[in-house]
This record gives C-alpha cells, structure tokens and sequence, in this order.
C-alpha cells in the first residue's frame, strides 16, 4: 500500500548556513541503508528527504534499516495518489482511511500543503473540503482541529501523497557529519554501546580490538567481528583494526608488579589506539569506561590510563549504570553476542586482587622496567595489526 | 604439520565414505519409501547398511534402526524403553559418568515420575560394581551403561555386568552408550547380554548426522517420533539416506584389520602418555591401579584396560582452553577434558565423580585418536606439547 517514505529529521533543521551539508549527509546514509534492499529513490526537499520505493519492496525491512539511520526524527509512510483532480483526490484518501483504520472511531484533522501553487484550490480549501468528504464516507469520524487523534496530511505536488503515521526514529545527526573516532571494543556489553553513542552524534568510526592468542581463542575474535557488524549497522563501514596483544602482556607480566598488571596493559592499549588512530585520521579515543564498574574504571584508574594520550577519549557511558547499558545494548542487538562467554584479554591475567587506587608515579616507575623492549614491541604490534573491512 | 587428535569429538570422513554419501546424495536422490524404481534404489543403500551393521553386531537387520545420530539413539534407548515398561517398574539405573544425551533424558524421566539411581565410579573412572548391584530392585527396569568414557577412555565391563544382573533379574533392559566404544572392541549384544546399544556415525569416519541404535527383538521400546510409521515405527521420518549410506560404507571398513589398528591406536596411546610421564605437573586420568606412572613409564599392560583412543592429561598450573589454543596455533587439535571451556559452563560431570579438583579439571586436555593417526602426529603433537607446557605454565593468574 506505500510506495513511498517521508522522511522527518531532528537536530539538523536547527542548523544555520552549512545546513545542506547535514541533509546531503543524511540523504546518502538514507541511500546507503536502503542500498541494499533495492533500487530506492531518494531525494532531498524542502526540509525533508523524500523516498521512492521500487515495485515489490519490504515494508517492514524497509523500516527496520531506514529506524538505523541517525539523523531521523520520525519515518511516514506515504500513500502515492496519482491524480491530482479532486475525483481521484477524495477517492484516493478515502481509501487510505478506510484501508488503515479499520475502526473508525476516533478524531481527525485534515493538513494540506501545495507545492504545485498553480492547483487551483488553496490549502486551506483543501482541508476543509476532503473533512467534509472524509466525514461523509465516514460518518464515525469527528473532527477536532486543537488535538486530533489522527493528522491526515496531504501533500499535492505532481502528484499528491497522503500519511498520517510517524515512525519514530533514532535521531541524533547523519554519520559522517562530525569526524571520526577510534573506539576501543572489547568484546563486552559496554564498548559496543559507546561505540554507538558516540556514532549517535554523527561520528564516522574505526575500531580496534586487542587479541592475545592462544589466551583468547579465535571465537573470541570472531564475536568481536559480530559486534562490529552490528554497531556498523548505525555506524557505518568501518576498519576493525585486530592487535595481537600477546607478546607485550606477557612482557608487562615479566616486567611489573601483578596488580599494577592491568592497569599497565590498559596504559599500552590506549598509546597502541592512539597511535591507530591518528594514522587514520580519528580526532578522539572511544572507550566504555563507566567509573567504578570494575577495578580499572576507578576515578584513580581512569587517571592513570588517560594521561597516556593527548587525543580526547570519550566516555560516553561514563556515568551510566550497568542496567541501562545493558538495556541500550539490548535495544541495539549486541547484548546476546556480548555475553556470548568467551574471555577477553583483560580478564585472562588480572589479578586477584588489583590496584584499585593506582598511584600514577608509582605506576610511570613500574613501566620504566619496560624501556628495554616496549617501543619496539609497540611498534610491531601496531605494523602487524590485521585490518578487517566491517559493513 | 599437523596433527588432528581430537577423533571422539568427531572424524574425518574416508574417501569410499565420500564417494557413497556423493552417490547417494546425488544420483539415487528417491524417497525409501517411494514405490517407484528411484525408491527402490534409495532403500537399497538402507538394506546394505543395515546389513553391514547387522553383520559387525551380528544381529538381525531388522534389529537396527537408524537415527541422526549418538543423541537420538540415546533418547530413543532411554524414554522409549522408560515409557514402553513402565508397568514393570519405575526405576533406572545408570551412572555418574554418563554423556548428557544419557543423563538429560534420565532428568527429564525423574520429572516425570521415574526413580533415577546414579552409581558412582572410582579415581579411574570404572564402575563401583558392587554399589551398581546393590541399587537394584524389583522396580527395576532399565541399567543404562557407557561403554567407553567419551572424556578419559575408562571401559565398563559391560558383558559381566550384565550377566550379574540377569542372573537374578532377566527382564531388566541393558542399554549401552557405545559410542566411543563402536568400532574400538568387538562388540556383540547376543554374547554381551546388550538389549540396547547406541552408535554414532561421525566417530568411525561416517557422516555427522548418521547414527544407530540397535533394539533386539524381544526389547520393548515406544518412538519418540511420531509420523509415517518409517522404521518399523521406531523412528517416523525419510531416512537420511546419503548420511545411512555413509554409515554403512564406515561400518564395512571398520573391522578390516582390526587387532592391527588397534594395537597401533594403543602403542601410540602409550607413546603419549610414556612421552609426558616425567614431566613434573602431568598427570594421566583414567588408568586404573596406582594411577601413576612407575619408573619407566607406565606399562602396555596397564594402558589395554582403558579405550585405545582417548587420553586424558591434567597439566597443573595452565587452563585447558589457553593450553588448547596454543597447540591450535602449531596445528595440533585437541579438546579441553573438561566439557567446555568457560567459567560459565558446567565442570565435567565424569571428572567430577572421578573426584578431580575444580583446579584439575580447568587444567585437562583430551587427546583422541582414531586409526589413521600416525607416529609422526603423537611425534610432533608430544615435541609441542612438551615446548608450550613450560611457558604457559608461567604465566598464570597471580
């Protein structure tokens, strides 16, 4: 029954001058999700993206990716009417009534815009015409212009469109308007829902996932290539960058005290990270770090793992609860494959008990017991990455 | 190189076994059960791999039914024999070692108003027969027994047990779970006293989905599966012919040469364990009397009372799943002993009762072997188990 969709966007039209460079921006993630699906036409206009669907498309498939593109405020199905005389007008919206809301008692409200100004009644005439008409064919219809339970909204330009249905969609800004960032992802519940978050503002990703054969197996890699996947469903394509981490933890191991051990490592994978990110050109580190939720997200932790880059890291779940990460990576679908138990390499050496309080000055002097092999061993970590296309 | 030696999780499959499961699949595609000639060629292939099986257990025919495979003819022995005798009694036996495809149905049967008795094994994982003995009753109906352990290779004994018990009580069902055990002993239900005997395909070079169970004749049993009356009745369902074919084809070659590849399995068995016997940390499970090595090394004599394909080493101090990992990476397969690999699974419920630690169980391998290993493979899987031991073993969790 729809052939086409409005599509309505958020912050966006609160842009000044190089707001066409945010509709441009959402118009080709709009193309980019539906891609895949078909051949649909999309187009900017006035204030909205507008988009033709190809005989025979999915409905609700078509819902589904256009629900995955940030940028969108809400998603109309719209019901093309191909005559524009008022026989086929009336007619055409009738139907649409009567196909859509099978039980007819409810309040409604007529909108009406023009494009074509050469059609020869004005909006208002519209309005007030196709009620009259719609309660005629319908006479369990009421009117109520202040608070209608229903908007019908007919749009009359080479043809005429009709929707009164508002999807809602995820908002935030078109991906690709605001940089990129390199998101550290680990596999867990948290890292993917940064990921998202901070994509969420219109931010292009990379990621990169510490490996550490054999203590973490190749289905541990492989979950987080599913998770890249599905965060590159909101995200976009993205790099998975896959560091073998082995060698520089057993080194950290050798080398410094067993409970400064992973506060250490986390130090080396942010240097490592950074180190990515700036040769992709990334303009900030994402990690899921939420303080307190385990002993290398302390306040004192975080201080320790930040001053090792100068590049911002963002922390988007910062002080989010575990349950309302869990919920969002729930909603986001990367919930059941983060779960999925497989250890990642955080895990496989921590200590029973941890620093919980690390002392940076204590922490710097440790690592000075590194200095004979960890440049070199950074390096070969980073020229031995494996760099996997997702999406 | 490489070395494949994790054989009781599954095989490869042998050419011959290809080109039947090919030709099935692909030329003769019939329905068995089609009246036409496409039919009649599809049933023959069922035919032959009824007999071949019939001929290496040396029953009828008509005595085996064909299931997908270790699990179905497992819950097929267990609920079909519950259910078809439960007039009789309400009671079972089995043990603390059993495969869950065992275990599973015998908890499902205690929901459901059946008494379940567990009994327990020694260090080495055999059988306390005596305390078997003494669980039963005149309420019992069925005594279901693993073969051959699925994770250290101990054997029961299972024609002795049987006939202990149907001296005093003939009409108690004896079912096997011979899954590791087909094609490794010369396994004959007539002699042995078995009413019930499960096999798989995919652990004797046959397909994965491709399994048996065979019913004697006087044995009562109820489907599961309900349908077009396939199989006698026992097993609704279009037969999966390539896979049966496979099976068969598997069966045919299994016992050619038998006491030779047997032997080779346990000489190589023996190198194994005789290579890692004086490695501090090591320990063999499974192996019967003083559970150690003596000097030297342990004797032939000692390793031919467990199965010639499964060993099952403890290395104190590294996880089975880094240790599995690490030899992953230089080609050598092999399982972790407990039965997964995380620390949200379940421990293994046989080395549980065979009174391993948390610690040990975190820390075994299961290497399994079948008849095409070669010494080259035990050669090379020994060199590297015994390079990675060393220095996985000093990097644990402090």
């Amino acid at each position: 029954m729809f052939r086409a969709f409005l599509i309505k966007y958020a912050e966006i039209g609160l842009k000044g001058n190089n707001r066409y460079l945010f509709e441009n921006a959402l118009r080709d993630r709009v193309k980019d999700a539906l891609k895949v699906l078909g051949a649909f036409s999309v187009s900017k206009e006035q204030g909205r993206i507008f988009v033709e669907c190809p005989e025979g498309y999915d409905y609700e498939e078509t819902v589904e990716a256009l629900k995955c593109v940030f940028g969108i405020s809400s998603i109309c199905p719209v019901v093309v009417i191909d005559g524009t005389d008022w026989d086929s007008l009336e007619k055409g919206v009738g139907d649409y009534v009567e196909a859509m809301y099978p039980d007819r008692h409810f309040t409604f409200k007529v909108e009406a815009k023009r494009a074509d100004k050469q059609y020869p009644l004005t909006s208002p005439d519209i309005c007030a015409k196709m009620g009259a008409c719609l309660l005629r064919r319908f006479p369990e219809l009421k009117v109520d212009v202040h608070n209608p339970d229903v908007r019908i909204t007919v749009e009359v330009r080479t043809r005429a469109y009709v929707y009164s249905v508002n999807i809602p969609g995820l908002g935030g800004m078109p991906v690709g308007t605001n940089g990129k960032a390199m998101l550290l992802l680990s596999g867990g519940i948290d890292s993917p829902v940064a990921g998202y978050m901070i994509s969420k503002r219109g931010v292009s990703m990379e990621a990169v996932y510490f490996h550490a054969p054999p203590y973490t197996s190749e289905r541990a890699k492989q979950k987080v290539i599913d998770l890249a996947s599905q965060i590159s469903r909101y995200a976009g394509p993205m790099k998975l960058f896959i560091v073998n981490f082995t060698d520089i933890q057993l080194y950290i191991y050798d080398k410094c005290p067993h409970e400064e051990l992973t506060i250490i490592m986390r130090r080396y994978m942010m240097r490592i990270a950074e180190r990515l990110a700036e040769k992709e050109g990334c303009l900030g580190l994402v990690t899921g770090e939420s303080i307190g939720q385990v002993a290398s997200q302390t306040m004192h932790s975080l201080a320790a793992t930040n001053e090792v880059c100068t590049m911002p890291v963002y922390r988007p779940l910062i002080a989010f609860d575990k349950k309302d990460i869990v919920e969002i990576a729930e909603r986001i679908k990367t919930f059941e494959t983060s779960i999925q138990p497989y250890e990642d390499c955080c895990t496989i050496f921590v200590a029973r008990h941890p620093v919980i309080r690390p002392d940076i000055r204590i922490i710097r002097k440790s690592e000075k017991k590194l200095a004979d092999r960890i440049d070199e061993m950074v390096e070969e970590a980073i020229r031995t990455s494996e760099v996997i296309d997702i999406g | 190189m490489e070395a494949y030696l994790d054989n009781s999780a599954t095989t490869s499959i042998t050419e011959s076994v290809r080109d039947k499961v090919i030709k099935a699949l692909y030329e003769d595609y019939g329905n068995p059960s089609s009246l036409h000639r496409l039919g009649v060629a599809a049933e023959a292939y069922i035919k032959e791999a009824a007999l071949a099986l019939a001929g290496s257990l040396k029953v009828e025919p008509r005595e085996i039914v064909f299931t997908s495979g270790g699990t179905e003819s497992n819950n097929l022995a267990i609920m079909g024999a519950a259910y078809a005798n439960r007039r009789r009694g309400r009671h079972i036996i089995s043990t603390a070692i059993e495969h869950p495809s065992v275990h599973e149905p015998l908890m499902h049967l205690k929901d459901n108003g059946f008494d379940i008795s567990l009994a327990p094994v020694d260090g080495a994982g055999r059988l306390k027969k005596e305390e078997l003995y003494n669980l039963i009753r005149e309420e019992t109906i069925l005594v279901s027994i693993m073969y051959v352990n699925n994770e250290v290779g101990s054997v029961q004994d299972i024609a002795e047990i049987s006939s202990r018990i149907k001296e005093r009580y003939s009409d108690i069902i004896i079912h096997t779970d011979a899954v590791q055990a087909f094609g490794k002993y010369r396994i004959y239900p007539k002699r042995d006293g078995i009413d019930l005997l499960t096999l798989s395909g995919h652990k004797i070079h046959a397909p994965k989905g491709s399994g048996a169970l065979y019913i004697a004749d006087r044995v009562k049993v109820n489907p599961i599966m309900f349908g077009g009356g396939h199989q006698r009745g026992f097993r609704s369902g279009t037969e999966n012919v390539p896979a049966i074919a496979g099976l068969g084809q598997a069966v045919k070659e299994l016992y050619t040469d038998f006491e030779e590849k047997i032997s080779r399995m346990y000489k190589l068995k023996l190198m194994m364990l005789n290579g890692l016997a004086g490695v501090d940390g090591v320990t063999a499970n499974g192996l019967p009397g003083d559970y150690g090595a003596r000097d030297g090394g342990y004797s032939m004599e000692l390793v031919k009372k467990t199965a010639p394909h499964i060993i099952s080493l403890t290395f104190d101090g590294v996880k089975s799943e880094v240790f599995l990992h690490a030899l992953e990476d230089k080609g050598v397969y092999v399982s972790s002993g407990s039965a997964c690999s995380s620390h949200h699974s379940e421990p293994s419920a046989t080395l549980t009762a065979m009174g391993l630690s948390k610690e040990k169980m975190d820390s075994t391998l299961r290497i399994s072997l079948s008849d095409r290993t070669t010494e080259k493979e035990i050669e090379y899987a020994l060199e590297q188990i015994s390079n990675l031991y060393p220095v996985l073993k000093r990097y644990t969790r402090k």
